[in-house]
């Protein structure tokens, strides 16, 4: 088992590798430096001050030589300074770490505590008018744009109850933390639950057809045994495989969210930070996103061994 | 009848006195933001985003009046200089300094300051500013002297009667000489009403009340606070649920402005020149465009009337490169502007005389000359992109959109990468030494269609040093004329804007003539 988790770290480091090479070279086949465009889009006063810029961020250096700064500097812990906001990069991605963290997580989680259920119900009342119900919410809910059902929920709170839960400072209490990640989770929150619940659903579909679970039935358990300890656990393993998925798109992949509730996280941070152009901000964002996608997968195949014991066997 | 009207009278008084006695101190206004501002540096940038927020953080040597509604050379009154006064035939300007004036880190304000100010924007000292997007401005004043702390004296090459305004622009604050300039992008230090307290990027902005601050009894909020909230529905939403006092200015489009009035009657909203126009840039030295038969065919297709109402439902307003009446003052009146080649009212007359110049080039509905648009990817710039690729094909021209992300937009027209552009400018002070001197003099930064006309630019400090406003008025708009009609940067549209408040908020004048220089928020109060 130590073999299987030691040639997982290993794939882990070699994607990591990769994907930092990638970033690095996108980012500068892209049009437009952040010295050009901080001085082109207001004028120039001294061009010594822009070669000042472009030296201080080795872009006058071999793409070689740039590479290994940045690697060498990420393994000190030094993330590079900002020349757009005039902090270490590590000052302006901390404080948004948790923000985006806290609203993923209430997402996953509202996405797991409400698909999970909803997709196993659904397969044990198959064809039943809850399980209709069940199908059409799903489908409307991956077929929903988070952004507009972003606004719809923002226009219902508005019209309905007077008020506007999106982020303008820190939440000073539990409970407006909650209500103040609570929707917006529960907006983005909404579309993961119904693939969970789709997935759940079919998946139990097939495991309750199986020859163990008739067996289960006719020793005798309850029905909740069978179902929650016998079909469940067997019907999990693809559901966690799109939790994994859909946390490493959590991460990442809530701008439109993070716009739509104005919550400062680390995706809207990213998009303003690729409009500047601001290479030690993007490219620490973009890695910061990459290391959490290749460590959820890691506990992902972690836990297919704690969940399915053949797959502990084999490794 | 004459009991009514005397009860009217009283009532008029009464209400009268009652605001102006009402002034309360205290409480936080809650401002929307548009997007996070480069930097706090005013001297550095050239948006509002930085100016609004920040504008408060300083005081100028003069500023338009607060209480006026029109920004203009007649309407200055002082705010760090108590006096000024003209000698040497309008050469010399002399600034007397106020006493007793503290930067916010309790150092004396004192007339070095403000040697060091103009000497950085002049480009004097190098390396104090990174950027200086408005150093054309002061292009004429030659050296600075002070005389004591609380004299100082400008040496202008000519008499230019307009550089008071320029002084009394947002964009012209009086920096603390001992402040390090990066510190001014983060942490500025001013004399201002409002002390700079946060700046988190792409989050929020606050301003707490400078106790020290200079003028007695103001200011009268005990904070600002602006929050970035860069999409414009969740604004809206967040006004109407009166979770703000005040919009971010003009952040408002006239359709966004009349909604929110309905989904929110209460709020007060004023529509005004954002002091930003649209015009098609076209670079004369890129072939065929070096032809003056196409640009002047390009000039005759544009239907400004059109742009107006399809982007705003008619409200922007139709003028040449200074903002035209009632707001603007330099602008051309509109029996002057009839007389202005593709100003006319029959448009279609226009594009047949372009029909004809392009047929006579060798294009026609079968052989349309292709091209590309290229505009900045935002809406404001888009739209008109697409409006204008529709007028061209009147005149046998096949435009194709290519819309440009901010960064590279601003990089390519410095670089004067472009064949035909849609571009949409700022200017935040309406006077014609600004547009002149900024945007056609031969080999200024933002000349980007590289348009040089010796003899104009002559004109071009001949009305600058004129004292007579009528004269220099008409020599202006002739020059208006000659720009315009050579096609050196054709204005297509004077756009205008909304910004709305609650009207628990008090002491806001809105200008409405510009957007960029009434954001001290020193007589604004609250009640609540």
């Amino acid at each position: 088992m130590l073999d299987y988790i030691l040639r997982r770290i290993g794939l882990m480091v070699l994607t990591l590798f990769g994907v930092s090479v990638a970033i690095f070279l996108l980012l500068r086949i892209v049009p437009g430096n952040i010295a050009d465009i901080l001085f082109d889009s207001a004028g120039l006063v001294d061009p010594a001050e822009k070669q000042q810029i472009i030296t201080d961020l080795g872009l006058d250096q071999p793409l070689v030589t740039q590479y290994v700064h940045w690697i060498a500097g990420l393994a000190h812990g030094d993330l590079g300074y900002s020349y757009v906001s005039e902090k270490p990069v590590l000052d302006e991605v901390l404080p948004r770490i948790p923000i985006t963290a806290k609203l993923a997580g209430l997402a996953l989680l509202f996405a797991v505590c409400t698909g999970v259920p909803f997709g196993v119900i659904s397969a044990v009342r198959q064809n039943s008018w809850l399980d209709y119900v069940l199908r059409v919410i799903s489908l409307a809910a991956l077929s929903m744009p988070s952004f507009w059902l972003g606004l719809l929920v923002l226009m219902g709170f508005v019209n309905w109850f007077g008020i506007l839960p999106i982020y303008d400072k820190a939440p000073a209490t539990w409970g407006a933390a909650i209500l103040m990640f609570g929707v917006p989770a529960a907006t983005v929150g909404f579309r993961s639950s119904a693939l969970i619940m789709r997935l759940t659903r079919s998946s139990m579909l097939e495991v309750l057809r199986q020859d163990y679970v008739r067996t289960a039935r006719s020793k005798g358990l309850s029905e909740p045994a069978v179902t929650f300890i016998h079909a469940l656990r067997n019907a999990v393993l693809p559901v966690i495989t799109t939790i994994g998925i859909e946390t490493a798109f959590l991460f990442g992949g809530l701008i439109v969210t993070e716009t739509v509730f104005n919550i400062p996280g680390v995706a809207r941070f990213l998009v303003e930070a690729i409009r500047w152009r601001d290479y030690p901000m993007v490219q620490n964002l973009v890695m910061f996103i990459a290391i959490v996608v290749v460590l959820v997968n890691l506990i992902v195949d972690l836990a297919y061994m704690f969940v399915d014991p053949r797959i502990r066997l084999r490794a | 009848m004459m009991r009514s009207r005397l009860w009217l009278t009283v009532a008029c008084l009464l209400a009268t006195m009652g605001t102006a006695m009402a002034q309360k101190k205290g409480g936080t206004l809650r401002v929307t933001h548009r997007d996070n501002p480069p930097s706090a540096s005013v001297l550095e940038e050239a948006t509002i985003s930085t100016i609004m927020p920040f504008m408060s953080v300083f005081n100028n040597l003069v500023v338009f009046d607060p209480a006026s509604k029109l920004n203009r050379l007649d309407r200055i009154v002082p705010d760090l200089a108590t006096s000024w006064a003209w000698s040497d035939g309008d050469r010399t300007l002399t600034f007397q300094l106020r006493d007793g004036v503290k930067w916010h880190d309790g150092k004396p304000f004192t007339s070095a300051d403000v040697k060091c100010t103009w000497d950085m924007l002049t480009g004097k000292v190098n390396g104090k500013l990174r950027k200086n997007p408005r150093k054309t401005w002061w292009f004429n004043i030659k050296d600075i002297v002070t005389n004591g702390d609380h004299e100082v004296i400008f040496h202008l090459n000519d008499p230019q009667p307009s550089i008071m305004a320029m002084f009394a622009g947002g964009f012209s604050p009086v920096y603390p000489c001992h402040v390090p300039a990066n510190e001014m992008r983060t942490h500025p230090i001013g004399t201002g009403p409002f002390k700079f307290a946060e700046f988190k990027q792409n989050e929020s902005i606050r301003l707490v009340r400078n106790p020290d601050y200079w003028k007695p009894g103001r200011p009268y909020l005990d904070a600002i606070e602006f929050t970035i909230i860069p999409n414009r529905s969740t604004m809206l939403l967040a006004m109407v649920a009166g979770k703000f006092d005040l919009t971010f200015t003009s952040d408002l489009t006239p359709e966004l402005t009349k909604s929110l009035q309905e989904q929110a009657p209460a709020t007060q909203c004023v529509l005004q020149s954002t002091g930003t126009q649209g015009n098609l840039l076209v670079n004369r030295d890129r072939a065929p465009f070096d032809n003056e038969q196409i640009r002047k065919a390009m000039v005759l297709a544009i239907d400004r009337k059109a742009f107006s109402d399809i982007l705003s439902r008619g409200t922007f307003e139709i003028g040449g490169a200074n903002l035209p009446p009632p707001e603007g003052f330099w602008g051309w009146s509109k029996e002057y502007m009839e007389t202005v080649p593709g100003y006319g009212g029959d448009v279609e007359k226009s594009r047949e005389e372009g029909r004809r110049i392009m047929k006579s080039l060798g294009y026609g509905p079968d052989n349309m000359m292709q091209l590309k648009v290229t505009t900045r990817n935002i809406p404001d710039y888009r739209d008109a992109a697409v409006i204008l690729i529709d007028h061209l094909k009147s005149i046998y021209i096949q435009g194709e959109l290519e819309p440009l992300d901010s960064s590279v937009w601003y990089a390519r027209l410095a670089r004067k990468d472009f064949s035909v552009a849609m571009n949409v400018q700022g200017t935040s002070i309406d006077d014609p030494d600004v547009q002149f001197f900024e945007n056609y003099l031969c080999g200024s930064e933002r000349n980007y269609t590289s348009y040089c006309n010796a003899d104009l630019e002559k004109l071009f400090h001949q009305q600058s040093q004129m004292k007579d406003i009528d004269a220099r008025r008409k020599l202006v708009w002739d020059i208006d004329k000659t720009l315009q009609a050579d096609g050196a940067r054709p204005v297509v549209f004077h756009a205008k804007a909304g910004t709305c408040w609650w009207p628990r908020v008090h002491g806001i004048n809105i200008a409405m003539n510009t957007i960029y220089n009434h954001w001290r928020f020193e007589d604004v109060w609250l009640d609540q």
